[in-house]
């Protein structure tokens, strides 16, 4: 008989795997992109490919230089290269989309250690880079209902209220904005998914839209239509949730949100930026690891230490 | 507030599976180490004659436990042999004679008080079945009687595939019952509570039916792993958390395994002492799941033949579960006094999982029953910092494995614990020891 293996318990794991999770997002992230091909046409599906395919090549090109081990199954390239092509105008040229992907990957993610060692999320990362670098390509709009040439909240910015799109519209998302955050309904959809799945918790999406409601709320604004305009839905549920830039605490989470939605409130009521959802983001995954040690929990030592 | 709890595959498929007797072995091999503890010293020598429940090693010290022939026959030898966890022990090798006479010194034990109760228990061997083999007369002798508020009997039996507690409620209720008479009666205990999970309907019907006054208490608890780790238990029955390095005594508590109350009962009737045990053959690669009864020393490969031996290769085997069950080296190894399962894996249950880079997803931390951050320990441990791991408490792990179960990166959370003990462990010898010069 062949030796048996010895090995310290425990002898049986769950089911649940890195790829797994990751294979859940990309499904979640399935509705928005149909939405913006419903919405903005078929280039939204070159560009979303032009993304996936490069953060792949780049995360397999990276790691076959640094003879790291090959992670491209995990799929959270693929995952990175939906999230930031859902942040970029369907108009994008795609050479700006492929640099977009290999920042992301190479520069955010993998410079620092590859998967789960990022403090900043790869996508969010690549897009406000690509607002600095092309920043004309970059708000250079589609407006599907062709009543203005600007996206909501720049209209409310400048003011020009009458030219807004409707309630209706906005949650289906026909309106102007980055291919993958108009359609409210879908992002409703995948976020649900995902929580049905525990793949991310209620907390950080909670707290965020709470916090941006509220403020809205207090601030005089029309609530419904701050929810449903900018990137907000797909900050909170698909950006705001990743595991390696943001807290793994539940309490950690939820002043994440907060602190997510209070900075998206003060740039988009008081900033120069229509929108402020990538910076909050980003802002919040700097603060992540102090967040983190101020909730961590207290071990159960049963009132001795 | 709710401890995390992690739910498990149950797989308790030889719960409607009454025990069986094994036939006598041949030969079994009886280690004089199955307690935590002194070993015990042997008194018999090559050669002798021994009958069923004749002492053949006398406890050694205070916590040690006595151990008794499970056959009768003749000592073939006083072996050495290699436990699972590496470490020699001293084993008498009896061959059988298949008669299974019974001592002749056997006879009901004379209790009148609980000095003389927990001697007798003392000189049983029983220790605690749940795994642990914590010699179970130290566990009752308190210095104070007054310290009891409550018996809490584990009967949650939260790892995957184990029914030996299952049938032991269904099948010995009534000895479960008398010794918890036996323990009401001489140490004065008013308080018994029975924790049982809530996929055992027929368990909790059963013990129904033999309460008679208010005393004993049964209280369902869900179906979550690891609801029988004394720590959970102790606060999921009476709300209080056993202190850091403490005792379930220090809050009013002493925790005693189903299987080991009732064989207390049936030892204050009969007086055999510990010599058999019901164990759980089970796992993928095992062809007829059963309960099998079995004289303590016998080796598992004849508990696997009389479960219609293998369907598959096993390529892992456990005592126990496969949460905190211990993988042994061959098939030669002995049934011990705290052997509740034998655990058979095929190849593909076997497997190592596939170890990933971690996500910091938090599944670890936030699944942890005592609210322990193990990503934080790997790293400490890493970095060989023992002021971290004191301040991340990592001496509190009960090493239920929870984390590493639900880690999707399948990292080895709960061995890195044990190994940070270690480096903890060291750390405050040495600040000891500098405090000292």
């Amino acid at each position: 008989m062949n030796k048996l293996i010895s090995s310290v318990s425990p002898h049986f794991n769950s089911t649940l795997t890195t790829t797994k999770i990751m294979l859940d997002v990309i499904i979640a992230l399935i509705p928005a992109a149909v939405a913006s091909v419903v919405v903005f046409g078929f280039r939204s599906l070159l560009v979303i490919g032009v993304c996936v395919a490069v953060c792949i090549f780049a995360e397999w090109g990276f790691e076959k230089i640094c003879k790291k081990e090959n992670t491209i199954t995990d799929l959270s390239a693929v995952v990175t290269g939906m999230l930031l092509a859902f942040n970029l105008p369907v108009t994008i040229p795609l050479w700006q989309a492929a640099f977009g992907s290999l920042v992301a990957i190479v520069v955010v993610k993998q410079l620092f250690g590859g998967i789960g060692q990022n403090f900043a999320n790869p996508a969010i990362t690549a897009r406000i880079i690509m607002m600095t670098a092309f920043s004309g390509s970059m708000t250079n709009w589609v407006i599907p209902d062709a009543s203005s040439g600007a996206t909501p909240l720049a209209l409310i910015t400048k003011g020009q209220t009458d030219a807004l799109p409707s309630y209706i519209n906005m949650f289906l998302g026909v309106r102007g904005g980055c291919l993958g955050e108009t359609c409210t309904l879908a992002l409703l959809l995948g976020g649900a998914y995902l929580l049905v799945k525990r793949v991310i918790s209620w907390h950080t999406p909670v707290a965020f839209i709470g916090t941006v409601a509220i403020m809205s709320l207090v601030c005089g604004k029309d609530v419904l239509y701050q929810l449903m305009a900018g990137g907000l839905m797909l900050g909170a549920f698909f950006m705001a949730t990743d595991y390696s830039s943001t807290p793994a605490t539940k309490w950690g989470k939820i002043i994440f949100g907060v602190g997510c939605g209070l900075i998206t409130a003060l740039i988009r009521f008081w900033g120069n930026f229509p929108e402020g959802v990538s910076f909050s983001i980003l802002i919040m995954n700097i603060l992540t690891p102090y967040i983190e040690r101020l909730t961590r929990a207290k071990p159960l030592t049963g009132g001795i230490d | 507030m709710r401890l995390s709890t992690v739910k498990v595959p149950h797989k308790k498929n030889t719960a409607n599976s009454v025990p069986e007797r094994l036939p006598i072995p041949k030969e079994v091999t009886i280690p004089v180490s199955m307690h935590i503890g002194r070993p015990a010293e042997v008194v018999v020598k090559k050669g002798d004659e021994v009958k069923v429940g004749q002492l053949i090693a006398k406890a050694s010290g205070y916590v040690s436990a006595p151990i008794h022939s499970s056959v009768s026959g003749t000592v073939k030898k006083i072996d050495e042999i290699t436990m699972s966890v590496g470490s020699r022990v001293k084993a008498v090798v009896i061959e059988t004679d298949s008669k299974q006479e019974l001592f002749e010194g056997i006879k009901p034990p004379e209790a009148r008080d609980f000095q003389s109760f927990t001697k007798v228990i003392g000189e049983s061997g029983i220790v605690g079945l749940g795994g642990a083999g914590f010699p179970t007369f130290v566990k009752l002798n308190v210095t104070h009687l007054d310290l009891v508020d409550v018996v809490i009997i584990n009967a949650a039996e939260c790892e995957p595939y184990i029914t030996s507690d299952t049938r032991t409620m269904l099948d010995k209720t009534e000895y479960i019952f008398k010794g918890i008479e036996a323990i009401k009666k001489y140490m004065g205990v008013k308080r018994f509570i029975i924790g049982v999970e809530d996929n055992k309907p027929e368990c909790v019907k059963k013990l129904g039916e033999f309460i008679t006054d208010g005393s004993v208490e049964i209280k369902t608890l869900p179906s979550r792993y690891p609801q029988g780790g004394e720590k959970v238990l102790v606060y999921n029955t009476i709300g209080k958390m056993v202190p850091k390095g403490g005792l379930p005594l220090d809050v009013g508590a002493i925790v005693i395994n189903v299987t080991t109350m009732a064989f207390i009962g049936e030892y204050m009737e009969t007086g055999i002492p510990l010599v058999e045990k019901c164990v759980t053959v089970d796992g993928s690669a095992v062809k007829e799941p059963k309960n099998v009864i079995a004289p303590i020393g016998t080796p598992l490969k004849e508990l696997f033949e009389f479960s219609g031996g293998f369907k598959s290769e096993p390529k892992k085997v456990l005592y126990g579960g496969p949460m905190m069950g211990i993988s042994v080296p061959n098939l030669d190894v002995p049934v011990l006094k705290m052997t509740n399962a034998a655990i058979a894996m095929d190849e593909k249950e076997a497997a190592p999982p596939k170890t990933t880079a971690c996500i910091n997803c938090g599944r670890c931390l936030n699944h942890c029953p005592l609210k322990l951050d193990p990503r934080a320990i790997a790293k400490a441990y890493a970095l060989d910092s023992g002021e971290d791991l004191k301040k991340l408490c990592v001496d509190l792990c009960m090493e239920c494995g929870c984390c590493s179960y639900v880690c999707p990166a399948k990292r080895p959370l709960v061995q890195t614990n044990k190994l940070a003990k270690t480096v903890l462990r060291n750390y405050m010898k040495k600040k000891e020891e500098d405090k000292n010069e």
